[in-house]
């Protein structure tokens, strides 16, 4: 991949209202996205990633801070010269244009000659195998190939970034799964960028080449889902990815003094007698013989049961909540019963602790 | 539900019909009824007090054309009088309908597109001049541009003109009077379109590298345009049959169709003549929607 920036913002602020009830969607949010690369910005609803990606549409211009594509600045530019394209959460066709009079819009805006319009549009709707569909109405099609016509439409045109503006979320299950895999597929065929707003971790996780986090109008961590997800910056980061458990540790000289009373493994290079917060994902807690050294005494509050793995809910010795996710044995048996006394371990290097 | 229940409850559906047949019967002779007896009125002749005789005869009809000359029976010349009569109907029917669309729908964009709220009190405003009568709302309009009225009083007053400005009894007095009382009805039935218009689609519109008149031009209007064609066609037939406002706002200089079809049966005691002329006025405008309605589709179907 190309390390070249397609997208910048440089201290974009965006703020609705006016006096005292001003909320600041995006507040001071600076992000490079790389030429050729999926990133995805990551957030709950209201976090400000949907401000930010009409921003870079031109649908709406920053309070204050500078959006360059390519290194231009492309702030005030209204939305119709911009080389950029978005795939609406609503798909938003129209609904008195066949489909393939929709994907050949863009071209047709553009006033490329009615041949090429024809044929480029045949082309996006192979790309997204709609081929058959061509002539039909909008209105005649499910959402998943109605999420696919909004796709080529916003491919037709070869636009520098394509924006994509949670647009699996009206899909049930089983088409969004297809769809991530189609969508993973479209943009390594085509080689656009592309900028993916989501809710949904999992989304993130398994199409994104980087995430950007968002909450409250900032951008929390930027990174590849490995390092997101294993290496959170922060509390906001490491609870809205995955499931964690959070500890109260003080750092001692041969490792970490849980709240509990044990003293377990550190990463390194904390400076002694710091009160941190250590965080350990579910997948790194261990069952293990309480004669084991290092082993942390808990107590097993609730057992659920997910088919592959089972949660089992337990606290330590002052009562701090724990979380395993243990691997379902062939009986289907986790062996533990309410109320009984564990000892358990997390796997080496999997405790983080969060710098704030 | 399965395609052969649907069918089935379309079909019972469909057979119940007899339950509105008296409704129908009514129709039929509240309609058609009084419809049929212009017609054949239109082709007999006419008595000497008004009304009719019962002798058959082409004149009503010959006449809307051409008149016959009062010392040469025999020789016919255009009658150029009634021409001008249709000519200013059509062209202030036509104005009126493309002046209230002009005016109609910035307003009716302006009402879909508020908060809720206000948009029930916008509505509410629009609809304020039907709760007056016609006449009464005809007659303000007079007061306001006759040659001592409002307007001219004002300007006058201002030093801006030194003598009134003659704006009544002229075809620009009707031209306002009727947009005036026909601009609500373009306007609620375009407010309805635009109303449901997705203005998402204005976005992706933009997105897609459309200006703002390409916009309107190609998205806006072609997905308005049932409330268009309603719109025009609420304002266009009753502009051409229009009486009230030509015979208090054109005097009794500027008719239009319907004040001549009023005088054929009144003063002009030609009851036939006012009956072709009505048929002739049913025919245009039917004529006139079928092609309205033909042409403003197949644009859409190309656009």
């Amino acid at each position: 991949m190309s390390q070249a920036i397609a997208v910048e913002a440089r201290n974009a602020v965006k703020a609705f209202g006016q006096g005292d009830a001003v909320v600041r969607a995006l507040d001071d949010v600076s992000v490079e996205i790389r030429q050729g690369e999926f990133f995805t910005l990551l957030g709950p609803s209201g976090c400000g990633k949907t401000t930010l990606l009409r921003l870079i549409a031109g649908f709406e211009m920053p309070t204050s801070g500078t959006i360059l594509l390519e290194g231009a600045d492309i702030t005030y530019l209204p939305p119709n010269k911009r080389p950029v394209n978005t795939v609406f959460q609503s798909y938003a066709l129209f609904p008195h244009l066949t489909v393939a009079e929709n994907v050949g819009f863009g071209l047709q805006m553009q006033g490329r000659p009615q041949a090429e319009v024809k044929e480029t549009a045949a082309r996006m709707l192979a790309l997204v195998k709609l081929e058959q569909m061509a002539n039909r109405k909008t209105s005649q099609l499910s959402g998943g190939q109605q999420q696919r016509v909004a796709l080529a439409r916003a491919l037709a045109p070869k636009p520098k970034v394509l924006l994509l503006d949670e647009p699996l979320s009206a899909l049930d299950l089983k088409l969004r799964k297809e769809m991530q895999i189609e969508l993973k597929r479209l943009q390594t065929e085509t080689g656009i960028t592309f900028i993916f707003v989501t809710h949904d971790q999992e989304e993130a996780l398994t199409m994104s080449d980087r995430i950007g986090v968002m909450s409250a109008g900032k951008l929390q961590q930027v990174g590849p889902p490995k390092d997101i997800y294993t290496r959170p910056v922060n509390r906001f980061v490491a609870s809205f990815i995955g499931d964690t458990n959070f500890l109260q540790a003080t750092v001692e000289a041969d490792g970490l003094r849980l709240s509990s009373g044990e003293l377990i493994e550190a990463p390194a290079g904390l400076a002694q007698g710091r009160k941190v917060t250590a965080i350990v994902r579910p997948e790194q807690v261990r069952l293990v013989n309480s004669a084991e050294l290092g082993a942390v005494t808990a107590t097993v509050q609730n057992m659920v049961y997910f088919g592959t793995d089972t949660h089992c809910y337990m606290t330590l010795a002052d009562g701090t909540e724990v979380m395993a996710r243990l691997q379902t044995t062939a009986t289907g048996d986790a062996d533990l019963t309410q109320g009984q006394n564990v000892a358990l371990r997390f796997a080496p290097g999997s405790v983080q602790v969060l710098e704030d | 539900m399965s395609a052969a229940e649907t069918a089935q409850d379309a079909a019972a559906t469909r057979n119940g019909w007899w339950l509105s047949a008296p409704a129908l019967f009514i129709l039929a002779f509240a309609a058609v009824g009084p419809l049929l007896i212009v017609l054949v009125y239109s082709f007999l002749t006419p008595g000497e007090y008004g009304n009719v005789e019962w002798i058959f005869s082409l004149n009503a009809w010959r006449s809307i054309l051409l008149t016959e000359d009062i010392f040469e029976p025999g020789k016919f010349t255009l009658a150029d009088a009634h021409l001008t009569i249709f000519w200013r109907s059509v062209k202030l029917s036509t104005l009126t309908t493309l002046i209230t669309f002009a005016v109609g729908f910035p307003t009716a964009w302006f009402i879909a597109t508020r908060s809720p709220r206000s948009r029930t009190m916008w509505l509410f405003l629009i609809t304020i001049p039907f709760w007056t009568n016609l006449l009464i709302r005809t007659f303000a309009i007079s007061e306001v541009i006759r040659n001592e009225g409002l307007l001219n009083t004002l300007l006058l007053k201002a030093g801006i003109i030194s003598a009134p400005i003659n704006m009544i009894y002229t075809d620009f007095a009707v031209f306002i009077g009727m947009t005036y009382v026909y601009l609500p009805l373009m306007v609620l039935p375009l407010f309805a379109a635009i109303d449901r218009f997705d203005m998402k689609l204005l976005e992706a519109s933009y997105d897609l590298y459309a200006s703002r008149w390409q916009t309107l031009r190609r998205v806006i209007l072609p997905i308005v345009r049932p409330g268009i064609v309603a719109g025009s066609i609420l304002v266009f037939v009753p502009s051409l049959g229009a009486y009230v406002t030509p015979r208090v706002l054109g005097g009794g200089k500027k008719m239009m169709i319907g004040n001549f079809i009023e005088l054929q049966f009144g003063q002009g005691r030609n009851w036939p003549l006012g009956a072709s002329l009505s048929i002739l006025l049913l025919i245009v405008v039917s004529a006139a929607l079928v092609l309205y309605v033909r042409v403003s589709g197949r644009e859409n179907r190309h656009g």
